[in-house]
């Protein structure tokens, strides 16, 4: 567990009350940071998790350069200018990443590649994409977290660990906290774990459920005909490794909730049935309606992946996955998804902001990574820092930089910046090469519809 | 773009200025309807064209999460209606649900200039703010939902109706809306807390709170009437789309009590016949009560056959279409606030209700007889996209055209309405009422919806066509805070509008008593829930006449 650098005695302390922590999609907006502005570092972290606290103590101010172009040092005027440079000139620039940074530069991305024809991603493509397509097929009975504080008394975690993932679903919203209707908290309500193996997740539960590897989508299936009325397969136990009784209890304890919730992890979209694991969870929420109130919510990862499917929606009508080549937005994942764009090797820019393919991306997709010109913007150094042609060093959002950010559950929250930092935020550096891509391509060079 | 420019021998529809197409020059100058111009002011010979003040939409769902969920759920119809960018434009989709440029572009070649987004749960305003921010050429603002929220709720139930008003005003100031907006009001708390449950009539009571849908609609207009907000409350009536719902709608309405109201979508709200039988139309007994009370003012919300999406604060609504024709489906909770239901739907001529539907708003508008409270909206996308506004306006004006589609739908449904008998064609002069004036008028935008001097220079130019929904449907030029966005059917330029909010007057001392409410039961500390300034942009606080 991290723990904060001892401060030296330092008398240039300031409080911050109701900071929002963006490390993941829980977006708590309840922290208390203590700030030593003479040594640029959060000293303590009231009421953050584990991962919290360690976002909050390690994002200091390092000493590095603002821009480096091929390694070497450089003004920032002349990063944004060899950025715009290198998009403008690329056949197919591709922008990805945009969850850990602020909606108001996910707005200014997905403008630059609307100007240039580029092609935009988030990595939502590579966490809930699936949950994604899902929606677009059957839909979604959702609900806000402090709904499902007030009401929820079954909650149903598929296919993730929260307890490591995001520790205070638990604590803040879902399990433990009393509600307008849940007056004694974790005693009201009835908590189910269903997962491929035991985590630090499963003592929370009241039933743990351990699906065999692969079987959710088949699990899922059993679950909605058992709910419908209908007949399922003998050997169900032998399929899924959960049996009869099992089901048929779990079945009796969703119908006859008062208000229900299904949450789902990537334990679900990024196995074998991925969007077809989504749609079954959707559908099976949406199907107990016929019984009582039930609602089904992905618990996504990074702090601002919400953000980015709101915003590249609204101005697109696609979530992630948008290729403007025609000068119009087109939605393909496979084909305009970032990993498979990269492996195909069919981009010849890429715009990277705040977050690091070279570091979790498929062999061949990294590889050509490094074959293309990249602009990179990130608060740390990263594998993908490393391997780009532009490098901005950026200030980090909710640290360093106010702004928007949509929790899991699509609640805009407003950040609040702990300290000042030299470094330009994403969204300033974005505005920068907007401003000269536009430039560069005023008048006859300007991409319109083909 | 020059600040002065001059329209030239326009023929001129300014119903709010007694003009009623007369030839009359325009005089423009910084966005603003003046007297005169220099000579060196730039020209629009409007010769043989139409002059109408730029159009508003007083009730329509662009901007916010329901929004982009429809969004999200609808990519098979954004590809079939790609919409590209141009040298001044940026690209989007369109279809159903446009993308937020697309809207906003879209919009303006129809000549509207002012679009207002009718339901918003205060904790999502945030993200309408930005969607409004990005949806671009016209003046927006939007109606926040507070007919279903919780602390409200608690107030009235204490019956403390004066801090029910402050709080009322202090949740418009949060988050900087026009006005409030109630809907299917008592219905969220059966919906979340009583598996699905839904209200039925006015006077039952609300679960938890000992209090009627009814109580809760008289003091929600109490309250808007002191605090003298530029629109009254934009009220969704209970029971929406179930047979015999007149009843609701009128004892809704008598609630009132002579306090200004406006009915949103009365259409929907106009079904005669017994709860669970076949609907009749019962558009005659609302629209007499609506031409004799002049303190109503109400929007059809036609339905047009095709492509619709039910999006609504009104979730047993949508569960109820849900089940009609099983579909994808979305279902939204907000804490203490809302309920959302969103799913596609399309009106079919052959279909009774539907037919029903699209005669029974016919009806509605060709039986009013004060054009300035009957004014004209889909209920975008409910009853249909507001890209149908020209073909609803040919409705309305070509009785020879409403002849022939009566036709082609069903006609058990026609028999059951008297519009075959209804000769009525609106005027040049009416339609410019029920999209211009009409709803500058209900909305208390004394800038809009005229062209009198000091007004702002919102212009639409129509070349004068036989077939109004070919003229509707494509202004030659439109004009925007005094910039020619269009120019020849093509954009010009592209142009930011502003948001339009109200800020009632307030004891501030109420947020002290909102504030445990908020720890206790949201999800989102008090402190980061109201709105900063910076959300606004560009804006206009369109000012509050408080009664004292």
């Amino acid at each position: 567990m991290p723990e904060a650098a001892k401060p030296k005695e330092s008398k240039n302390i300031r409080i911050v009350k109701d900071a929002t922590c963006t490390f993941c999609g829980c977006v708590c907006d309840d922290m208390e940071l203590t700030v030593d502005l003479d040594a640029h570092r959060i000293t303590k972290a009231k009421r953050a998790c584990v991962l919290g606290r360690a976002w909050f103590y390690e994002h200091t101010l390092e000493d590095r350069p603002v821009v480096l172009i091929d390694g070497k040092e450089a003004t920032l005027d002349e990063g944004l200018d060899e950025a715009a440079r290198i998009l403008v000139d690329a056949k197919f620039p591709i922008t990805y990443g945009l969850s850990d940074c602020p909606c108001e530069a996910q707005r200014v991305a997905v403008d630059i590649m609307d100007t240039i024809n580029g092609n935009i991603d988030t990595t939502t493509s590579v966490c809930h994409g699936p949950s994604g397509m899902a929606f677009q097929g059957v839909g979604e009975s959702t609900a806000t977290l402090g709904e499902i504080k007030n009401r929820a008394d079954l909650v149903i975690y598929w296919g993730g660990n929260p307890a490591e993932s995001h520790p205070r679903h638990f604590t803040r919203y879902a399990v433990t906290p009393k509600g307008m209707f849940i007056p004694n908290g974790k005693k009201d309500r009835t908590v189910v774990l269903v997962d491929v193996r035991k985590t630090p997740s499963t003592p929370v539960a009241d039933i743990f459920m351990r699906v065999k590897p692969g079987k959710d989508f088949e699990l899922l299936w059993a679950l909605r005909a058992l709910v419908k009325g209908k007949k399922i397969s003998e050997n169900i136990e032998e399929q899924t490794g959960v049996s009869r009784e099992v089901l048929d209890d779990l079945v009796e304890r969703m119908k006859n909730c008062q208000y229900g919730v299904l949450f789902m992890g990537m334990g679900l979209t990024m196995t074998r049935g991925r969007h077809f694991n989504s749609g079954a969870i959707y559908s099976l929420a949406s199907d107990l309606n016929e019984f009582t109130h039930f609602v089904a919510k992905p618990v996504r990862g990074h702090g601002n992946v919400t953000g980015a499917d709101n915003v590249v929606s609204w101005q697109t009508g696609y979530p992630f996955g948008v290729n403007f080549n025609r000068g119009y937005p087109r939605f393909n994942p496979g084909e305009f998804t970032t990993s498979d764009v990269l492996a195909r090797g069919e981009a010849d820019a890429a715009m990277i902001v705040a977050s690091d393919p070279a570091s979790n991306f498929p062999k061949k997709a990294i590889e050509h990574l490094e074959k293309i010109p990249v602009i990179s913007m990130d608060v740390k150094e990263t594998h993908t820092t490393r391997l780009s042609r532009v490098r901005f060093a950026v200030a980090t959002y909710g640290i360093n930089t106010g702004g928007t950010v949509y929790r899991m559950d699509d609640v805009p929250i407003s950040l609040r910046p702990a300290f000042d930092s030299p470094f330009p935020t994403d969204q300033e550096v974005l505005e920068g090469i907007r401003q000269r891509v536009k430039k560069m391509l005023s008048g006859s060079k300007a991409r319109v519809a083909a | 773009m020059p600040s002065e420019l001059k329209i030239v021998n326009g023929r001129v529809y300014d119903p709010a200025n007694d003009i009623d197409g007369t030839v009359k020059d325009l005089c423009v100058k910084d966005g603003k309807i003046v007297d005169s111009v220099s000579k060196s002011a730039s020209r629009i010979n409007a010769h043989g064209m139409v002059v109408m003040p730029g159009a508003i939409d007083i009730h329509c769902h662009i901007a916010g999460p329901k929004v982009n969920l429809g969004r999200k759920l609808m990519p098979e119809d954004h590809r079939l209606d790609v919409h590209p960018k141009t040298a001044v434009t940026r690209s989007g989709t369109g279809g159903i649900i446009p993308s937020t440029f697309a809207t906003g572009y879209r919009y303006a070649t129809m000549g509207y200039t002012t679009a207002m987004e009718a339901a918003v749960p205060p904790i999502t305003a945030r993200h309408v703010l930005e969607e409004l921010d990005d949806t671009p050429v016209v003046d927006k603002g939007f109606y926040v939902l507070l007919g279903n929220n919780a602390f409200l709720y608690k107030l009235l139930k204490e019956g403390r109706k004066k801090e029910f008003k402050e709080a009322i005003a202090w949740w418009v100031n949060s988050v900087h809306a026009y006005t409030v907006k109630l809907v299917n009001t008592g219905s969220d708390e059966l919906w979340k807390g009583r598996k699905n449950a839904n209200i039925t009539d006015v006077n039952e009571r609300i679960d938890h709170y000992d209090i009627t849908p009814s109580f809760v609609t008289e003091s929600f207009i109490e309250a808007a009437h002191e605090l003298g907000l530029p629109h009254p409350p934009h009220i969704h009536c209970n029971n929406l789309g179930h047979s015999g719902n007149i009843s609701t709608t009128l004892d809704t309405m008598k609630a009132a009590q002579g306090r200004r109201a406006h009915m949103a979508h009365i259409q929907f709200h106009s079904f005669g016949g017994e709860m669970n039988k076949n609907p009749v139309s019962g558009a005659r007994e609302i629209i007499d009560y609506i031409n004799d009370h002049e303190n109503i003012t109400t929007d059809v919300g036609q339905v047009m056959f095709g492509k619709a999406m039910a999006m609504t604060a009104d979730a047993p609504l949508a569960w109820m279409l849900r089940n009609v024709k099983i579909d994808k489906w979305v279902n939204a909770d907000t804490e203490c606030e809302s309920g959302c239901g969103v799913l596609p739907f399309s009106y079919q001529e052959s279909i009774y209700t539907h037919t029903l539907q699209w005669a029974m708003g016919l009806e509605l508008f060709l039986m009013s007889k004060d054009p300035w409270r009957v004014l004209l909206s889909t209920d975008h996308p409910n009853g249909g996209s507001f890209m149908n506004y020209p073909k609803l306006i040919r409705l309305l004006m070509d009785s020879a055209y409403r002849r022939e589609a009566l036709q082609h739908i069903n006609q058990k449904a026609v028999a059951k309405t008297v519009l075959p008998e209804l000769e009525r064609e609106y005027t040049l002069n009416e339609i410019a009422i029920i999209t211009r004036a009409g709803p500058a008028r209900a909305l208390g935008l004394k800038n809009k919806g005229h062209l009198g001097v000091g007004a702002d220079a919102d212009i639409t130019i129509y070349t004068e066509d036989e077939d109004r929904e070919q003229m509707f449907n494509a202004p030659r030029y439109v004009i925007k805070d005094g910039t020619i966005v269009i120019k020849d059917h093509e954009f010009a330029t592209d142009h930011k509008g502003k948001l339009l909010h109200s800020k009632p007057g307030y004891n501030e001392d109420i947020a002290t008593e909102i504030e445990p409410f908020f720890e206790d039961y949201y999800s989102v500390k008090f402190s980061n829930y109201a709105i900063s300034e910076d959300y606004l942009h560009e804006h206009e606080e369109v000012p509050t006449n408080p009664k004292s």
